[in-house]
Formats: structure tokens, C-alpha cells, sequence
């Protein structure tokens, strides 16, 4: 697992916006113009005060909106049977369906895709057991903890083996321990399954544990202001994040992220 | 702080108190209801004590409980028109907007008009039976098609992002995410459809009971008002109200056994 640099074939690239932005009915401009490309395989931090479109972007790229202007090209493998499936998505909430089980929950997208019940049964067991959830399989979302909730959502993303994981803030809400496990948990999974991950956070710290490159953005209208690699290669553990290198990737960052914070008042 | 067992203690003892005083309550009302019947002479076809109407429930319960069958069925009929008449149409105003602004204001006006006075009409128009059934259904099915439209509509925003993101079809979107979203919405209408079902077909039976026929509950009221037999007016409307709890309850617990495992309004406070 050697970090790539910024993809420039063709065929290397998962997603690529270019000039995109996204104007809202009420006159907003919520985002861009914004060039990003992300490469096959990649772990990309999209980095941003709150506000600054990030989430939007996301959505654009999951096709849950469309873009005012610009070009989104998304590279769909080959072996794709519906473009939309080689997608997976994880909100900020856990967004479960609180009326069923875990198992129905992470069996969603396949449901949904009518595979048959017993190569979901399979797919379904073998999401659960990535994110560690084969013992709460029957048990309702609210019977769960945060953090589980959190894993089944991931696991619900995971279950129709994804090219592309897109990420908004899933984190965000959990106590430190868990999204360190979690943090932990999401590389091991991204490095075993050769995914492309895009991770919206607003942690400089989450950014630089987990990715090979942050991508900064400004307050809204949210452009690109800084794209920072992030080279330490694994593990990323304990050690990583008590080291001098790690230290000087969040002050590079915190420093290129700054800029957004300045003449934003009220914040 | 109490102790567990104190706070126990205070608990079951609150709880105690919470069936006890509407208990005592309703002993010491009845009891002065009696008294002063008694104490001031006051004639069985002014006012009757409670012992009287409970002398005339039991001696007169051969007619007033063909009255009360008749008057259910008219409710249960008309309740089930109401649930499958308000879902069926809050499902089409969900998929359709057209329909929804073609249609919605005549259920606003069916809902607002007094349904004593719509009964007189459909006494002309319609069968004597279908007449009473439509009634019930009118003054029922409101509720059922306003709070299915509601929760038809408060579907979390990400989980329609979700299904929109693996392409579910439209009836995919109404089955697994639309109609579970509503469920506690359309059971709460349907409670409230359960009461009303019973008062349109009270309301129906009155006023066809001057058409001469039926022999519902409200028809006995109706028809002892007449021969001044008060007691027997008493007794059907306690027999009425009990109809009435029972219908709020049955579907309370419907709606209770439905929603245990996952909605707010049934868990309990420490789970």
C-alpha cells in the first residue's frame, strides 16, 4: 500500500469533478467551482468549517443531487450490474430504520436489488462480520449503542461491495475511544477491500489519521484551497498518532485550514 | 436520595394511588347521585339513581343488547370503510399530486359539514343500512387519511436519499420505507377513527329513527325518550360509553402490540 499521488490516467480515476458547483433554488451558492479527482483506491479527506458545501459535494457525487454547473464523472467497474450500487454511502446519522433488525437494515441495498434471499443471507453475514455486528444480527437499532449503530450503517454501505465509499462525517457524533476504534476498523476494512474512500470530516485530526490526502476547502462557497499528502505509510496506530510526523501533518493542515475560519464571524 | 426500595415502595404506591382515586371517585359520585334521588323523591322518568339504571341493564338487556350488536356492526362496518377508505386515499394523494389538490377539498368539506346534517340526505338516496355504514365512515375516515398523509410524509430525508441512491422503484419506496414510516401515524388516526366510527353511527341511527326503522342503540334512546322510559335512556347510554372504551382500548393495544419493538410512544420509559 504505497500512497499514489494525485491521479493523472484516465483510467485510474474513481471521481472527478470538474468546474462543479451547486446553486440551491433559494439563490445559495453552496459550492464550488471545484476541480478534485480521486483515484482508484484512494482514502481522500474532504476537509471543511461547517457549512462550507463538503456534504454537498458528497451528495453530488452519490447522484443524490445534480450538479448547477460542471462535469461529475464517476468510473464504474466493469463488473457493475447497476451503476448505483457500486456506491455506498454513510450520513452523518446512523440512518437506520428503526421498525426492523440490524440484519434487514444491512440487507436494504440488496433487498432493494431483488437478489435472491440466500446470497443476501451471505452477503448480509459477511458485511456484519467485517464491521464486528454478527452477534446483534436480530437486534433492533435502538437497542444498539452509537457506535454500533454507526457499524451496522457501515455495514449497510459495505454489503454490495462498493468501488466507492463515500463518507459524511460518520464519526462525528461518536465519543473519542469509539471513533478511534472505528477510525481503526475503516482502514482495516479500506486496505482488505481495495475501495475508493472519500471521507467528509471536520476533525483536522481524523483527516490526517486516516487519509493519504486531505483536500481543504474554503467556507462557503466551498472551493479547493490546499491539497496536503499525507505520506506515512502503515500502520497507522497508537504510535502513528503520538509521533512528530503526525504532529506536523495536523499543524500543516490546521494552518491551510485557518484561512477559512478568518472573516467568518459568528462561528 | 431514596433508596431502591424506598423508591420502589413510592412507586407501587403512586401507582396504587393512580387506580384507586378515579375508583373512589366514581364510587362517591354514583353514591351521591343516589342519595339525592332518593333524599328529594325525584321521579324514575325525571332522573333515576344508578341502581335503577343498573335494575333496568339487567332486566331490559334482551333488547338493549340486540340494540348494542346492531349498533357495533353499523361501527365496525363503518370503521372499516374509514381505515381502508382513508389509507387507499392518502396512498393515492401520496403518488399523485394531481389527485391530491382534485380531491382533498372535498374531504375537507365531507369533514367539516355536521354529519347530523348530511344524514338526512343520504337517508333519502341511499338503503336505510348503507345509509348509517356511510355516515360512520364519513365522520371516521378523515382522521385516518389527514394522519396517513402525515406520516406518509415524515420520512427521514437521508433514508429516502438511501433508497433513491440504490434505485428502489416506487412501490419498493412506498412498502419498505413510506408505509413502516407511517405505521404509528395511521394507527393513532385509526384510534381516533374508532370513537368517531361509533358516534356517526349513532348520529345515523337518530336521525333514520324517525324514518321509522333499525333498532340500534341510539334508536332505543331515541324511542324511550319518547315513552318517558328514562331509565332504559340511561342504561343504553351507559352501554354506549362502555362500547365506546372498548373500541379506544382495542385499538390502543393494537397499536401498542405493533409498536413495542421499536417506536417511542410504546416503549417504556427505561428501555
Amino acid at each position: 500500500m504505497s500512497s499514489s499521488p494525485s491521479p493523472e490516467r484516465a483510467a485510474d480515476v474513481a471521481v472527478r469533478l470538474r468546474g462543479v458547483t451547486k446553486i440551491y433554488e433559494s439563490g445559495v451558492a453552496a459550492l464550488g467551482p471545484i476541480d478534485l479527482s480521486i483515484g482508484r483506491g484512494e482514502f481522500v479527506s474532504l476537509l471543511g468549517p461547517s457549512g462550507c458545501g463538503k456534504s454537498t459535494a458528497l451528495r453530488l457525487i452519490a447522484g443524490l443531487a445534480s450538479p448547477s454547473s460542471g462535469t461529475l464523472d464517476i468510473a464504474a467497474a466493469s463488473s457493475a450490474p447497476r451503476p448505483g450500487h457500486r456506491i455506498g454511502f454513510v450520513f452523518q446519522e446512523p440512518t437506520l430504520m428503526p421498525w426492523t433488525s440490524v440484519r434487514d437494515n444491512v440487507g436494504l441495498p440488496l433487498k432493494l436489488a431483488h437478489v435472491p434471499a440466500a446470497e443476501a443471507r451471505t452477503g448480509i453475514d459477511a458485511a456484519l462480520a467485517q464491521v464486528g455486528l454478527s452477534d446483534f444480527a436480530d437486534a433492533f437499532p435502538r437497542e444498539l449503542s452509537g457506535g454500533m449503530k454507526m457499524r451496522a450503517s457501515l455495514a449497510r454501505a459495505l454489503v454490495t461491495r462498493p468501488d466507492i465509499l463515500l463518507m459524511d462525517e460518520p464519526f462525528a457524533a461518536l465519543d473519542e475511544i469509539t471513533r478511534f476504534r472505528l477510525n481503526n476498523d475503516l482502514l482495516a476494512l479500506w486496505r482488505s477491500l481495495s475501495m475508493t474512500v472519500l471521507f467528509v470530516t471536520h476533525s483536522v485530526f481524523e483527516s490526517v489519521y486516516l487519509s493519504q490526502r486531505v483536500l481543504v476547502m474554503t467556507a462557503r462557497p466551498g472551493r479547493l484551497s490546499a491539497e496536503i499528502k499525507i505520506d506515512a505509510d502503515a500502520p497507522r496506530d497508537d504510535a502513528f498518532r503520538a509521533s512528530a510526523a503526525y504532529a506536523g501533518y495536523c499543524r500543516r493542515v490546521s494552518d491551510a485550514l485557518a484561512p477559512a475560519y478568518t472573516g467568518v464571524h459568528a462561528l | 436520595m431514596t433508596g431502591p426500595r424506598e423508591r420502589g415502595a413510592f412507586v407501587s404506591g403512586a401507582r396504587l394511588a393512580s387506580l384507586a382515586v378515579p375508583a373512589v371517585v366514581f364510587v362517591a359520585a354514583l353514591t351521591a347521585w343516589e342519595v339525592v334521588v332518593r333524599l328529594n323523591g325525584i321521579q324514575p322518568y325525571v332522573l333515576p339513581g344508578p341502581l335503577l339504571v343498573l335494575k333496568t341493564l339487567v332486566s331490559d338487556w334482551d333488547i338493549l343488547a340486540q340494540s348494542l350488536l346492531t349498533t357495533l356492526i353499523t361501527t365496525l362496518e363503518g370503521f372499516i370503510a374509514a381505515a381502508l377508505g382513508g389509507i387507499a386515499l392518502a396512498l393515492l394523494f401520496n403518488q399523485s399530486r394531481w389527485l391530491e389538490w382534485a380531491l382533498f377539498p372535498y374531504a375537507v368539506v365531507l369533514q367539516v359539514t355536521p354529519v347530523i346534517a348530511i344524514a338526512p340526505l343520504l337517508l333519502i338516496y341511499l338503503p336505510q343500512q348503507t345509509a348509517v355504514v356511510t355516515c360512520a365512515w364519513i365522520v371516521g375516515f378523515f382522521p385516518v387519511l389527514s394522519n396517513t398523509a402525515l406520516g406518509l410524509n415524515s420520512v427521514d430525508r437521508n433514508l429516502a436519499g438511501l433508497f433513491q441512491l440504490y434505485g428502489a422503484s416506487r412501490w419498493q419506496t412506498l412498502r419498505y420505507l413510506k408505509l413502516p414510516a407511517a405505521l404509528p401515524y395511521i394507527l393513532g388516526g385509526l384510534r381516533i377513527a374508532g370513537g368517531l366510527s361509533l358516534i356517526g353511527a349513532v348520529v345515523a341511527e337518530i336521525a333514520a329513527g324517525s324514518a321509522g326503522a333499525g333498532s340500534g342503540l341510539a334508536y332505543r334512546i331515541a324511542e324511550s325518550g319518547y315513552r318517558l322510559n328514562i331509565p332504559r335512556m340511561f342504561a343504553a347510554l351507559v352501554l354506549l360509553s362502555v362500547a365506546g372504551i372498548v373500541i379506544y382500548g382495542l385499538l390502543a393495544l393494537v397499536s401498542h402490540l405493533v409498536l413495542r419493538r421499536w417506536h417511542e410512544s410504546a416503549l417504556g420509559k427505561d428501555s
